[in-house]
């Protein structure tokens, strides 16, 4: 792994990334992948946007457009959010720190 | 009504687990949740298989919801609790669907399932087996109830509330982003709707705002207090959160949440059609 981003998240069949804009990530608290989390996706003016559950590894995906979006995580172990720009259509990954 | 009559808090709820005369039930979008846990006694409906007929789009009709409501061990009596994940959308729907064939007694557990898991409340996977009952429905209350051609005709007429989120409104994005993009339908709102999206009547943990706080942001929005209302989404779950809204806590009269919503209305020939952030 050397410490690769995880590429393992799997897309529903047919997703064209090169039309679809994908924002993935985790949710992490001291490095650990923090499962159930509730990540926030919020535009670019702070406006929500959608909401999903954190997967048991932490992972989360949004079918998002290009754009500056944040994304927000509540949880158990604390609260966090980061910002990713997605420039064009493809897969764009983040990590959420919370604590 | 008063917030009383319609939203129980997650302190009363886990007080009231398992009292006899209360029924617990969860509806989420993800159908699987509650297989993983949940709260102690609820039994879990499908809005998928058991909100809608099987066949035609359309929700479940009065023998359908008799059907559902007696194998789920719901009586005319009972107390029904609705919770559920994202917000309480699709608890909201049941909601609205509940108050739509005349059960008397219906709330939702404020936060539904987040604040339920963000306070670590106890859940359970231990599955609830109902004993049947031989629930009567009422003849459906279609003054909660928009069909698409009342649609049409509101236009400019009503107020007209599209809760979907701002680049749904616009047409830049056609589902929320959680889901694949795509549609068949055509992109954008319908005429003179006003875009409150159903997220700024919550708070981050879920809940419900205050009165105060919810007045007010329909009134920022221009909404008009003297005029009938329809709340409509993409698919009408989103809508049902507002019309809770609108109708239950803020106790507005004639407000309809449109269940056909964008998946209906996008895919109209000839309907007008506006694209933008609108007025």
């Amino acid at each position: 792994m050397c410490g690769a981003p995880d590429q393992a998240v799997a897309l529903p069949p047919g997703t064209d990334l090169t039309k679809e804009t994908v924002l993935t990530g985790r949710v992490l608290a001291d490095g650990q992948p923090v499962a159930g989390a509730f990540v926030r996706l919020l535009d670019g003016t702070g406006e929500f946007t959608a909401e999903v559950v954190a997967s048991a590894s932490g992972n989360f995906r949004f079918f998002a457009a290009p754009g500056t979006w944040t994304l927000r995580a509540l949880s158990r172990s604390g609260n966090g959010e980061t910002v990713v720009s997605a420039d064009g259509p493809g897969l764009h990954q983040a990590e959420v720190a919370v604590a | 009504m008063s917030r009383q009559d319609v939203l129980v808090t997650a302190d009363w709820a886990e007080k009231n687990l398992g009292t006899e005369g209360i029924v617990f039930l969860e509806v989420d979008e993800d159908t699987t949740a509650y297989d993983g846990g949940h709260l102690p006694g609820a039994i879990k409906v499908n809005w998928t298989t058991e909100l809608q007929d099987p066949v035609r789009r359309d929700i479940v009709n009065k023998e359908q919801f008799e059907q559902l409501l007696s194998a789920k061990g719901v009586g005319n009596d009972d107390a029904v609790v609705l919770y559920g994940g994202n917000n309480n959308w699709f608890a909201a729907y049941a909601y609205w669907q509940f108050k739509l064939y005349g059960h008397r007694d219906v709330k939702l557990l404020d936060g539904g399932r987040k604040k339920w898991e963000l306070d670590g409340r106890p859940l359970t996977s231990d599955v609830t087996e109902p004993t049947a009952t031989s629930y009567t429905a009422q003849e459906p209350d279609n003054s909660i109830r928009a069909f698409r051609d009342e649609v049409v005709e509101a236009i400019g007429g009503k107020n007209l509330i599209d809760v979907r989120s701002p680049d749904e409104f616009s047409g830049k994005i056609l589902a929320p982003a959680h889901l694949p993009q795509e549609q068949s339908q055509r992109p954008g709102h319908i005429p003179s709707a006003i875009n409150i999206p159903w997220s700024k009547a919550a708070n981050e943990d879920g809940t419900f705002k205050s009165d105060d706080e919810l007045k007010k942001l329909y009134d920022d929005a221009g909404y008009n207090e003297n005029l009938s209302t329809i709340a409509y989404c993409r698919i009408g779950e989103r809508s049902s959160h507002t019309w809770v809204v609108l109708h239950e806590l803020l106790g507005y009269d004639d407000v309809k949440n449109y269940d056909g919503s964008w998946t209906e209305y996008g895919s109209l020939i000839g309907v007008p059609i506006e694209l933008g952030t609108g007025r």
